[in-house]
């Protein structure tokens, strides 16, 4: 059964977009991605080192004709930064497909929406393919689609948190009037947390920290793999009626005297 | 901000002042750097310099140069 999706033109099989952020090495990450299975991946963009422009870079280990870049805004505070690292990474990779994340301070670093709505516009604008990072806001949601935004990518939780999926009512609120693909963005701790995402019919599932801090990233990296595929899977199923109360699996006709 | 003299100019680049042999254009500078022109992109004075320009663009003493490369991100 062929199961793609497809944002800007662009059509992906796998389910599951990874960072390419916090891992021990390069070596590391590319291992982990390629056990993911993902065929997009975020990348920040950065001053080279001046100093030492000799040291390895991260195109050398995941190649860019293999992954598509997903360059984010990662650091931007304002819509004005987020602006200018977008059109250096345009013209450092030659595409316009994006993530814009405007973050508030630390210990939230919680999508600042009217920020994230200045600079979608703004991008937008400039001939840019916009997923944008937001709140769990179903009013945001819809103004960003109105704006032109490719993807709406809500937090399940914040950012590096691990703490799993905390808004699934919203997310399914959120994905039932979504007119463009809906990914969870931030929050997924471990496996169940992206099968619980895909079930509640999210588009794909967006993490980092979840594979990158694990005690072992590239087996991670595997089990992400099967629980978004799963995920999936269960919601093209469609789960079972809860019932309160139990109903027994085995016949109770023929039952010995 | 001092200007153009015979030996050189001074630039800012990624934040730090540094003098370089003048005439330099964009290309020359990555060169000077040991930069790959195909990982990086350079901002001049807040305008994106377009690869296929590298070549012909003159840098003059007192520009500010951001260059940059895609790094590990989430």
């Amino acid at each position: 059964m062929e199961d793609t999706w497809t944002v800007a033109g662009r059509t992906f099989q796998s389910r599951l977009i990874v960072g390419t952020g916090k891992y021990k090495d390069l070596p590391e990450t590319a291992a982990a991605i390629e056990a993911s299975g993902a065929e997009i991946v975020t990348v920040a963009v950065r001053r080279v080192n001046i100093a030492d422009s000799g040291q390895p870079m991260l195109q050398d280990y995941v190649d860019p004709k293999k992954y598509t870049y997903l360059p984010n805004t990662a650091g931007c505070h304002t819509a004005r930064d987020a602006v200018r690292t977008l059109r250096l990474a345009r013209e450092a990779g030659g595409w316009n497909l994006v993530k814009l994340e405007v973050l508030g301070p630390p210990p939230h670093l919680y999508p600042d929406m009217p920020a994230t709505m200045e600079a979608a516009e703004a991008l937008i604008k400039d001939g840019f393919e916009v997923m944008v990072y937001c709140a769990d806001d179903p009013l945001a949601a819809t103004r960003l689609e109105e704006l032109g935004c490719v993807a709406i990518m809500p937090l399940g939780a914040p950012i590096g948190s691990g703490l799993g999926i905390q808004n699934p009512a919203m997310l399914s609120m959120m994905i039932e009037q979504a007119k463009v693909p809906l990914l969870v963005d931030a929050g997924v701790g471990t496996a169940s947390d992206a099968a619980i995402g895909m079930e509640l019919g999210c588009t794909a599932v967006l993490m980092n920290s979840a594979i990158a801090h694990a005690g072992n990233p590239v087996l991670m990296a595997r089990a992400m793999k099967a629980a978004v595929e799963a995920g999936r899977l269960a919601y093209l199923a469609k789960r079972m009626p809860r019932r309160m109360g139990a109903d027994p699996s085995s016949p109770l006709a023929g039952l010995i005297r | 901000m001092q200007q153009a003299t015979a030996d050189g100019l001074e630039l800012t680049v990624n934040g730090e002042r540094r003098r370089f042999p003048a005439p330099l254009t964009v290309a020359g500078l990555l060169a000077e750097l040991d930069l790959d022109i195909r990982k990086v992109a350079v901002e001049r004075n807040e305008e994106i310099v377009r690869r296929a320009t590298y070549a012909e663009t003159m840098l003059t003493s007192g520009d500010v140069l951001e260059i940059v490369h895609f790094i590990g991100g989430g």
